[in-house]
């Protein structure tokens, strides 16, 4: 019988070179999705090639993107935070509250933050301290902040916010460049670096992939989730501090809606649902595309209701379409 | 050419028929590809009704790949598959079972919050005439088919109250609910202790004397050779020969799987046993153990045998501080240590190589070296940064010694066979290099050649002053691993033996509380 030389098996590092893993990634296909929505709507309207216009456009999305950016984290690691919306409200009716009794910008920027960390506080509290499941807790929180909000102000709204105050929301860093577009570039960077170079952004995707084996292998799972349910009331606060800044004024329907619209946002750039996976550089990227076709829909006058329709669309679809493509792969 | 064996060369003719008898299904030229390896190439298989066909081969040879084609799972690139002669094509599960096969797999998949019975009858329940699911149906023949295994599970319970030795009898259970004639076991005994398996075996001879083919993958070869007429050996994705059992000796069995003769599966060398590392004091559990005490010296490796049920697993894990004991104390190098979760044992230098890889061991979608350097982080990281190439390093470093293989270093460990898993669990904490390693049935599913690799390196890291627990279901790995070796019955401790004292008898008799 031939011998067998058993040769030493050598596995490399990879598979493939890196520039055919990405060309099929998610965020490339998604990508070209964007310059597609981008080259239509220069084309559908004059007004949309203009410095100041498409400026303008990017207000539409940096808000919610910053809190897309921590519950994508939450998402990854297997919870949801459906308050986010409901902190802005409380957030923002609590610094209107200190507004009118005189509170200066610096005082209210940290009283937005701190409603923020609180109420993340809360949310993790209820979900990592007594185990319950997330759904059912932030749906219970934001049914709560939103109700205190109402409770305070009823048909009321705050208004007189200091002058310095609508810096965060209405001012230029430089140019065309706003205040907020550079936090948003500012904070995905940032977010960019905790979920994908640093240990706990790795303890993230484990405990969403496996949380008994995260357990197993010595992570926190449970101070983990707090920590992440607390960025998320925090950034929550940040969005709510641009936001009130921007309009100039708190009614306690502030936001309404922007919990799907944040969580669509991260469902459509890439990140599973289910958790375990998911980029920021997804998210920054689905941030554009329904920025730009919120604004190129705005362009074309088409009513509000539209666009709502619009993004429950969006969001069945790219929950959907994963899953379809996957059946369709396993029938082959 | 060797006595009794057919040896396919790389061409192969087709093999001459082995019996006079029709095969009742066969394979013809399958290959299955997947992202960077050939899982089959060119396999041919046959079946005949009344026999048992052994299917052997090393760790990501290809048998688990050609089970799923067999059920349906896959579809594979090239080939073909006849049943009674007649081509068909397994386009889904569904096609698979009606042209009655069955199978139970090496990677059960079941369902926690469902009931014995729901898990074995879902997808095809009993009705009644009404068209409503027949429950009571349902948990009697349940109960009917458990009783066939010597099992007296309820079939009423939920699956996450059973342990993993029963949750794996439910599976064999559910294999056997379906009407079928051709059925499939891959490394059905791995998770089961010998009176299980003598259970299983009785079942087999029941299902030869109706005539149907069995399939029947297993590691060890004791096992393949008390039940089974005929093999196939796979080696790389081929088929390099089959013949009869009875006409060839292990040996060959073994050149043909691994391509070389394995000397020594238990290299256990002679070691210096140090001072204490590891005092257990009393350690109690309100249901699973009670006044377990014991000590564990510097390159000691201690066997810890018992039946299923006996409490092994859920002592390791309490003193690994993923679940709580209800009382005693804990010493390591003469300090006492409080432990109230993983991370506190793995500071303190404690680590547990989990029974239930996929469950406990492992992010099965995320990279091999990921899973790996997860309990090492702080070693391969830079103030909290993650450094890939020292992951990829730390993981080569243990992919080589326990002989992975696998496309990638990058690819998801999900990708892997059954038996590499289990090789990157072991290294993933062998990485952390521990004081004390607390192994719970770490050869499951390992080749016999990877076995002698992770036995030697075992050996190897008790010799430079590791502390070993070792909890086996298999007498030969704890005869020939042990220093010394606890036995476990019914939560208590039923005997200490050193290695001179120790034997299968002993052992099996302090076990089984036979006097
Ligand atoms: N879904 C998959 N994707 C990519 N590669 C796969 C997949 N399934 C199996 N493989 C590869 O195919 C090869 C054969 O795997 P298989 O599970 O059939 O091995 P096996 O013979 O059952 O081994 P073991 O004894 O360890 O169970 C391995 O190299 C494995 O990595
Ligand atoms: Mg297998």
């Amino acid at each position: 019988m031939n011998e067998a030389v058993s040769t030493k098996r050598v596995i490399p590092d990879r598979l493939g070179n890196r520039t055919s893993r990405l060309l099929a990634s998610w965020e490339v296909l998604l990508f070209g999705v964007a310059v597609l929505i981008f080259i239509f709507n220069a084309l559908a309207s004059p007004y949309f090639l203009n410095a100041w216009n498409l400026s303008d456009a990017t207000f539409n999305f940096t808000e919610k993107a910053m809190i897309a950016f921590a519950m994508a984290m939450l998402v990854i690691s297997g919870e949801i935070d459906l308050s986010v919306a409901a902190i802005i409200a409380l957030a923002s009716t609590a610094m209107g509250a200190a507004a009118q009794i005189g509170i200066g910008t610096p005082g209210l920027v940290a009283i937005g933050l701190g409603v923020g960390l609180g109420c993340g506080a809360v949310n993790g509290l209820l979900v990592s301290g007594l185990r319950l499941p997330s759904i059912v807790v932030t749906i219970g929180t934001m049914s709560l902040f939103r109700g205190i909000s109402y409770i305070v102000l009823g048909d009321q709204a705050y208004g007189k916010y200091p002058e310095s105050f609508a810096f965060f929301g209405q001012g230029y860093v430089a140019w065309v460049l706003s205040f907020e577009f550079v936090l948003f570039g500012v904070l995905a960077v940032l977010f960019a670096i905790l979920l994908h170079a640093t240990n706990f952004g790795r303890q993230v995707f484990v405990i969403g992939n496996n949380e008994f084996a995260a357990r197993f292998s010595g992570i926190p799972v449970e101070r983990v989730k707090f920590i992440l349910f607390l960025l998320t009331g925090l950034m929550s606060g940040v969005a709510a501090v641009c936001l009130t800044s921007r309009l100039g004024s708190t009614r306690p329907s502030i936001a309404q809606g922007w919990e799907l619209e944040v969580v669509t946002m991260v469902v459509l750039g890439g990140v599973s649902i289910l958790g375990g996976a998911g980029t920021i550089g997804g998210v920054v990227i689905a941030a554009f595309v329904m920025g730009l076709v919120t604004f190129g829909l705005g362009l074309l006058n088409v009513p509000g209701i539209v666009m709502s329709i619009f993004v429950g669309l969006l969001l069945i679809i790219t929950i959907a379409v994963p899953i379809i493509v996957r059946r369709i792969r396993e029938m082959r | 050419m060797m006595n009794g064996v057919t040896q396919v060369q790389d061409s192969p003719p087709r093999p001459a028929p082995l019996v006079e008898t029709a095969p009742l299904l066969e394979m013809r030229g399958i290959s299955q590809i997947f992202p960077g390896v050939k899982a089959l190439d060119q396999v041919d298989i046959k079946l005949y009704p009344g026999q048992v066909t052994a299917l052997i081969g090393e760790n990501g040879a290809g048998k688990s790949t050609l089970v799923k084609i067999l059920t349906g799972i896959y579809r594979p690139n090239e080939g073909e598959i006849l049943v009674d002669g007649q081509p068909v094509v397994f386009s889904a599960a569904q096609a698979a079972i009606d042209a009655g096969v069955t199978a139970i797999h090496q990677e059960t998949v079941l369902f926690d919050d469902l009931t014995v019975a729901e898990n074995i009858f879902i997808g095809h329940a009993p009705r009644t005439r009404f068209g409503m699911i027949d429950w009571s149906a349902i948990n009697k023949r349940s109960r009917d088919l458990l009783r066939a295994l010597e099992s007296d599970i309820d079939p009423t319970i939920r699956l996450r109250d059973l342990s993993i030795a029963q949750r794996h009898l439910v599976a064999i259970a559910r294999a056997l609910s379906v009407e079928a004639r051709i059925v499939i076991m891959d490394e059905p005994t791995a998770a089961l202790s010998r009176k299980e398996i003598d259970d299983l075996f009785r079942i087999i001879e029941g299902l030869k004397r109706q005539g149907k083919a069995i399939l029947f993958i297993s590691h060890k070869f004791d096992e393949v050779y008390e039940i089974a007429e005929n093999f196939v050996v796979f080696r790389d994705g081929r088929a390099v020969g089959h013949g009869k059992l009875r006409d060839t000796s292990q040996h060959e069995i073994v050149r043909l799987m691994v391509g070389r003769d394995v000397k020594d599966v238990f290299p256990k060398t002679k070691v210096e046993i140090g001072a204490p590392v590891l005092q257990v004091q009393g350690f109690s559990h309100p249901t699973e153990f009670h006044n377990i005490s014991f000590e564990l010296r510097r390159g000691e490796i201690l066997g810890i045998y018992g039946l299923i049920g006996a409490g092994r697993s859920e002592l390791c894990q309490a003193l690994f501080g993923v679940t709580r004991p209800s009382g005693g104390t804990l010493t390591l190098e003469g300090r006492p240590l409080q432990i109230s979760s993983s991370g506190d044992a793995i500071r303190a230098g404690i680590v547990y190589v989990p029974e239930e890889r996929g469950r406990h061991g492992l992010a099965l979608p995320m990279p091999i070296f990921q899973n790996m350097s997860l309990p090492s982080l702080s070693r391969t990281s830079r103030g909290g940064f993650l450094k890939a190439a020292n992951e990829l390093a730390l993981s080569r470093r243990y992919a080589e010694r326990l002989d992975l293989r696998a496309a990638a270093l990058s690819v998801p460990v999900g990708t892997l066979s059954g038996g590499n898993q289990q090789k990157v669990v072991i290294g993933k904490w062998l990485a952390t290099q521990p004081k004390v390693i607390i192994l719970d049935e770490p050869t499951k599913g390992i080749d016999i050649g990877s076995k002698a690799a992770v036995h030697g390196f075992i050996s190897e890291l008790a010799s430079e002053g590791l502390s070993i627990i070792m909890v086996s279901s298999e007498l030969p790995e704890i005869l020939g691993m042990s220093d010394r070796v606890m036995v476990m019955r019914e939560g208590l401790i039923a005997g200490m033996f050193g290695r001179e004292q120790a034997t299968a008898e002993t052992l099996v008799r302090a076990a089984t509380g036979n006097a």
